[in-house]
């Protein structure tokens, strides 16, 4: 290039398109976003943190959680299962209906010890028919729709997240790496302050094996008092703290606590529903069954 | 306008001088102090409640201090260093208004300084890539700024009409810069948008600073050093024509991870803009051949090696982004340790590397033959290169490992973790080989700079107190 503004203009061209695609065209398309109702319960999602999970939020920034915690999950497709409630007064009429699907499924078994999941279809359009032809046999089914993925499996969460969940962070916080495990669901998980806490400050005093570190800056250590403070942790073994002398969570303990137990992005939304029953995981470390 | 004599060599380093001593010399103090929180951030990782007492050490600390000293103390100042004097030196004129420009290096420092205490304690912005403060971040613009106009203006001053192609990429990089980062700045931090929307901005931003603002540096002092040192002319002008308009035609879309809850359309549109970065980096490559082809110049842990390495590492950090883009592979790979051994090959590798020979070749010629030790830069070179691939393919690697035992369900978390700590270890081999390299490459510049203001401090006393009043110098 013999000219300088050829360069400036190619510069300018380039980099004013992505701008136009990653800062102008979602600001337009999601920059407006606002509370939108779950389905089928019509709740307003997602609705502001409380004011100490707020400030919770702040201390989740300060500390740079982020850098091991991502909070943004994912997941493969969704699986979506018929599960008979009703026989219905007629019971050939419905065998011979859910016969035409599966002929396995004309056979009497197939009305005993309901409901049950008779059968799975790729997705909603699938269902339909099937559903169509279940209720004019006069019987009863639903779908249940569940979302699939390593994530979901972890039980670290019910369905992918969605840009609604972050509508009020601030800063946005999706994380780029799992050195711990992701924390969009984390309140559902371990809706116990307590829990949080004592997990704060003795990661491995809750989780055998964990390879968080522990915050004990957030703790302060006091001589016990008359009477003992009604916050302390309550600890046990290797991690109690020495006779004489109690664990007591600071402020920015309490609220990034509280914050933890608020993350739970499981609302089911027009666009990414789903229908299965909570069944939260044990543990996030444990295996699944 | 009537011609101007061509500037004499003496005269644009002469100009140049100071403010590159500005730029550089922070940069490597940044760059030391940056490898040392490298450090610390990794031995969390040994002993996880090393730091359990003091939070200004912490990860979430120690780590975004490491990140952003390397970046803004050390990437975006030496590359500023070194394109101001291709300006110059391209141009044949001196540095416009040179001292302004030490004001704006010294602006640009304290800048960092106030991003760094602010990250230390606790006031990251929780963006990655831009954890400085709002007003470190303002302060950071200024500085640019100001160096930007008079990088400008010497450009417009230019005696040498005929553009070469490190021209382009020096000026395009001062275009782009101070556009991502007042759009960042200004959407994430003063007027913040809404949901998102950030993450969508804080990915873009990201994206066109490591991925676009990097490599047009870096290649803009990959296309100027390398013909000089091997007296080979750079091969080929329109092959650099191509790079130039791949790079930033593609490079700018890249950043948003494929998991992003964004409309689809974004990460798919990122991911290939990922895949199509093969192009450029293939292109350098042809580039870097031809020209060093048969050239009789020694390697030998000169400028010429640590270039050398940087467009290797640059061309592997590209491989690594183009596949983890693939969709089969980001399900593995995403949130895992691969894509930060990806980054620290491209900062490290690529970019810390070509800085490195790029002021290892201009400082001799700032202060003099024969202060710029050689000997201290080959042990640089063999500390810092083996220190890269030990930080950097453990992390690859490890990465990969965690991704295939994550995607398994049935693998406790807790072992999935566990299973990266080996690696991680193994790279804090490299962190420490990496401090070491950069310590020494501090005082090796230091003791350059110390050894001119000597001299020049000797021949100012010598002729102060010479007997008979001295004349024009011979």
């Amino acid at each position: 290039m013999k000219s300088s503004a050829l360069v400036f203009l190619a510069a300018f061209i380039a980099l004013s398109a992505s701008w136009g695609g990653f800062v102008l065209a979602p600001q337009l398309q999601l920059g407006r976003a606002a509370q939108v109702k779950t389905i089928p319960a019509q709740d307003n999602y997602p609705v502001a943190r409380p004011g100490l999970a707020a400030q919770g939020a702040e201390v989740y920034r300060s500390l740079g959680c982020v850098y091991c915690h991502s909070q943004s999950v994912g997941q493969d497709g969704v699986k979506c299962e018929i599960v008979l409630t009703d026989a219905g007064t007629n019971a050939i009429a419905t065998l011979a209906a859910l016969g035409k699907f599966n002929a396995e499924l004309g056979k009497p078994t197939t009305l005993a010890l309901l409901p049950k999941a008779i059968l799975q279809v790729a997705d909603m359009n699938a269902a339909d028919p099937i559903l169509k032809a279940i209720s004019s046999a006069g019987a009863k089914a639903q779908v249940l729709v569940s979302a699939l993925g390593p994530d979901m499996a972890r039980g670290w969460g019910r369905r992918r997240t969605v840009a609604q969940d972050y509508l009020y962070d601030l800063p946005v916080q999706p994380g780029s790496r799992r050195a711990g495990p992701d924390l969009a669901n984390v309140g559902w998980r371990w809706p116990d302050a307590n829990w949080q806490l004592r997990h704060l400050y003795a990661p491995a005093a809750e989780v055998q094996g964990s390879t968080m570190p522990a915050y004990r800056f957030l703790f302060e250590l006091r001589p016990l008092g008359k009477p003992a403070a009604a916050s302390a942790l309550q600890l046990s073994g290797a991690f109690a703290p020495p006779a004489g002398f109690e664990i007591v969570p600071t402020d920015a303990a309490r609220a990034l606590a509280a914050y933890l137990v608020s993350l739970r992005a499981d609302a089911p939304l027009f666009e990414s529903p789903f229908t299965a029953p909570a069944a939260p995981a044990a543990a996030t470390n444990s295996p699944v069954k | 306008m009537t011609a101007i004599p061509p500037t004499s060599q003496q005269q644009i380093d002469n100009s140049c001088r100071l403010p590159l001593f500005a730029l550089f010399g922070g940069a490597a103090v940044w760059l030391a102090l940056s490898s040392v929180f490298g450090v610390f951030a990794s031995l969390t990782f040994h002993k996880p409640s090393m730091f359990a007492d003091c939070a200004m050490l912490s990860y979430g600390r120690a780590f975004p201090a490491w990140a952003n000293l390397l970046v803004y103390g050390f990437c975006l100042p030496a590359g500023l260093g070194v394109g101001l004097w291709l300006l110059a030196r391209l141009g044949r004129v001196e540095l416009a208004k040179p001292w302004l420009i030490v004001v704006g290096a010294k602006l640009w420092h304290a800048g960092v300084l106030v991003g760094l205490i602010g990250i230390l304690a606790g006031q990251s912005t929780g963006f990655e890539w831009l954890e400085m403060p709002r007003p470190a971040a303002v302060i950071l613009f200024l500085a640019f700024m100001l160096i930007t106009v008079w990088a400008y203006v010497t450009y417009t001053r230019r005696t040498e009409a005929s553009l070469y192609p490190s021209q382009w990429f020096v000026l395009a990089a001062l275009l782009w810069f101070p556009w991502i980062f007042s759009t960042a700045t200004l959407l994430l931090q003063i007027l913040p948008v809404r949901g998102v929307v950030q993450a969508s901005v804080a990915w873009w931003f990201a994206g066109n600073l490591l991925n676009v603002w990097l490599t047009l540096a870096g290649l803009a002092s990959t296309f100027y050093v390398l013909p000089k040192l091997t007296g080979r002319p750079l091969q080929s002008y329109y092959l650099a024509l191509f790079v130039f308009w791949t790079l930033i035609l593609f490079g700018t879309w890249t950043g948003i991870p494929a998991a992003a809850a964004l409309p689809a359309w974004m990460p798919t549109l990122s991911g290939a803009a990922s895949v199509m970065m093969l192009i450029p980096a293939l292109a350098v490559v042809a580039i870097v051949i031809l020209t060093v082809r048969g050239s009789q110049t020694p390697c030998g842990g000169g400028p010429l090696c640590f270039t050398k390495f940087a467009v290797g590492s640059l061309m592997l950090a590209t491989v690594l982004l183009a596949i983890s883009a693939c969709p089969q592979v980001s399900r593995v790979t995403d949130y895992t340790w691969f894509g930060h051994g990806q980054t620290v090959l491209r900062i490290y590798g690529f970019f810390t590397m070509t800085m490195f020979g790029a002021i290892y070749h201009i400082m001799p010629q700032l202060v003099g033959p024969g202060r710029v030790c050689p000997r201290w830069m080959r042990i640089n070179f063999w500390l810092v290169m083996p220190g890269i691939l030990l930080l950097a393919l453990p992390l690859v690697f490890g990465g990969i490992a965690q991704g295939l035992k994550f995607i398994d369900a049935t693998i406790p978390f807790v072992d999935v973790s566990k299973s990266t700590l080996m690696a991680f270890r193994i790279s804090t081999l490299g962190e420490f080989f990496i401090a070491v390299g950069n310590l020494i490459f501090l005082f090796n510049l230091l003791a350059a700079m110390v050894g001119y203001y000597r001299s020049v401090g000797k021949t100012a006393f010598a002729e102060a107190t010479a007997l008979q009043p001295v004349g024009v110098k011979p």
